[in-house]
């Protein structure tokens, strides 16, 4: 599992930089260096663009994990690099940008949007798989995940729109509905599509303030 | 019974039902629909309200189809699962009724990317099938999603759609199965073009024995040009128009006769085909010429049950 991320427009960064003259720059060694985001590469190039736009980097550094609680000395380090630094500009996911707000007290911005979770196919796309919706029915879908793939998150698809196995969106992309009808055709399952999945839960996804979950005693 | 219709009285006769589209207007003029339905308000047994069709901004269905009701006209509310969640859908079904709605036609609707707001948040919170057994259980159990009791009746006569020319071909028949079984009385399918395919979506639908359990209209989109052709031919999903059907209408020397003379053909076609109980026109922006097809295709009078 992967976090995919795009970079934002150097415009949208200058914006959100505003008054801020001195600026660190992070990236994070993980998700964001493999997809060419955020690793050492595209640090030092963020730190060019911002120098030519008048800032003033005074750190630029890869983080081994942004998205995890540095060790204290580490900390201490970013800390100390960051001192007298306006703002922090981190080139990770949202998780990176959150684990820095905890080290740093200062600004910290996005310079990424976090797109989705995803995996990366043989083809080199990185392509999304999960909406993290909390109640997980590949069980019943062939492996292939309808509220994801479709793009009408439909239950009980396929909709008229589905023309030789492309999405009506986007003829780019595959029509989710006809991916899970073909899998279930392969696996000789294809009568289980033919009962109605139920209204969904969605109490468990997107609304109702921030998830906490425990994990088993072990 | 189950609503009262006169789509559903004009069914329940064995009779061949026409029912005619008519597109809201994008801002505030009843006058506007009140006139679109004076215009064809004798050419059809029922009238659908498109609801934000191709996911463009017009006035709600709800309230185009109460003018309609009002002037005694029998309406079909379209209801899309793309702009709503669960709460707003049985509200509105609610709405619907105590306005003297009685048919509503369920789908999920056409991808916001299509309209004039494609940065909006699509809600497609149930689907257009598990929108169909929500209207089944409010009317027939008189419960709410939820379990709880809906107060009074909800006289609904429940309309679906199905798209024979999507693919999977061969799944397409299972799926309108599926819909009949959560409760879609009648459907409305998209436009026919391609008679013989359709026809051989029919004899799977009879074989299924799918058409003593619903009534399947068959849908009909008048052309009024060449460009419209060519138009829904490259651009609207799931619309398959023929090769030769816009041949036929780029060498016409009277292109809107011509479109007259091929929809009226292809009405007499898809009559012949069993199963079928009647046809759904859709003269989106050319409601007025649904008489005359009617007329010249010896659907008039409608029946009065």
């Amino acid at each position: 599992m992967k976090s995919i991320t795009a970079a934002k427009p150097l415009q949208e960064m200058v914006d959100q930089l505003g008054a801020a003259k001195k600026v660190a720059v992070l990236g994070c060694g993980t998700c964001p260096a493999m997809m060419r985001t955020g690793g050492l590469d595209q640090v030092m190039e963020l730190r060019g663009q911002l120098e030519s736009r008048g800032f003033q980097v005074i750190y630029a550094e890869v983080l081994p994990v942004a998205c995890e609680s540095l060790p204290l000395e580490a900390r201490q380090e970013l800390a100390r690099g960051c001192r007298t630094a306006d703002a922090a500009v981190v080139m990770s996911c949202s998780l990176g940008v959150r684990a820095v707000c905890d080290d740093l007290d200062m600004p910290v911005l996005p310079a990424l949007n976090t797109l989705f979770i995803g995996r990366e196919e043989p083809s080199g796309l990185f392509v999304e798989e999960c909406r993290q919706c909390g109640d997980c029915i590949l069980g019943r879908t062939g492996g292939i995940c309808p509220i994801t793939r479709c793009a009408k998150s439909l239950l009980n698809g396929p909709c008229g729109g589905s023309v030789q196995g492309r999405c009506e969106v986007d003829p780019s992309i595959p029509c989710g509905w006809q991916m899970i009808y073909d899998r279930m055709k392969a696996l000789g399952r294809l009568e289980s599509l033919l009962g109605i999945e139920p209204v969904k839960d969605w109490s468990s996804s997107w609304h109702g303030g921030p998830h906490l979950v425990k994990p088993p005693q072990g | 019974m189950k609503s009262g219709s006169n789509l559903e009285k004009v069914l329940q006769a064995g009779r061949f039902a026409v029912t005619a589209e008519i597109g809201p207007p994008k801002g505030g003029s009843g006058r506007v629909v009140e006139s679109t339905g004076e215009a064809i308000r004798q050419a059809a047994d029922a009238f659908n309200v498109t609801d934000n069709q191709t996911a463009v901004v017009r006035m709600c269905s709800l309230a185009a189809c109460a003018l309609l009701a009002r002037m005694g006209m029998d309406p079909v509310m379209q209801m899309l699962c793309r702009d709503a969640n669960r709460i707003r859908l049985q509200s509105d079904m609610c709405g619907a009724v105590a306005l003297g709605i009685r048919n509503i036609l369920c789908l999920s609707g056409d991808h916001i990317k299509f309209g004039n707001h494609p940065t909006a948040k699509g809600v497609f919170d149930i689907d257009s099938m598990q929108l169909i057994q929500t209207v089944k259980m409010m009317r027939d159990e008189r419960k709410f999603l939820c379990g709880e009791e809906v107060a009074g009746d909800i006289p609904l006569f429940i309309g679906a759609v199905e798209n024979p020319y999507a693919d999977p071909f061969e799944w397409r028949v299972h799926r309108l199965a599926k819909k009949v079984k959560a409760g879609a009385d009648f459907i409305q399918t998209q436009a026919v073009y391609d008679v013989p395919k359709f026809a051989r979506w029919m004899e799977e639908v009879c074989e299924a024995g799918l058409d003593r359990e619903t009534h399947v209209l068959a849908g009909i989109i008048p052309v009024k040009s060449v460009g419209m052709a060519r138009y829904m031919r490259d651009y609207v999903s799931g619309v398959e128009i023929p090769a030769e059907v816009v041949s036929r209408l780029e060498h016409a020397k009277d292109v809107k006769e011509e479109g007259i003379k091929l929809i009226i053909e292809i009405i007499e076609q898809v009559k012949e085909i069993p199963g079928v109980h009647g046809i759904h026109v859709q003269a989106v922006g050319w409601e007025e010429i649904v008489p005359e097809v009617m007329e010249r295709a010896g659907l008039l009078p409608r029946p009065v049950i």
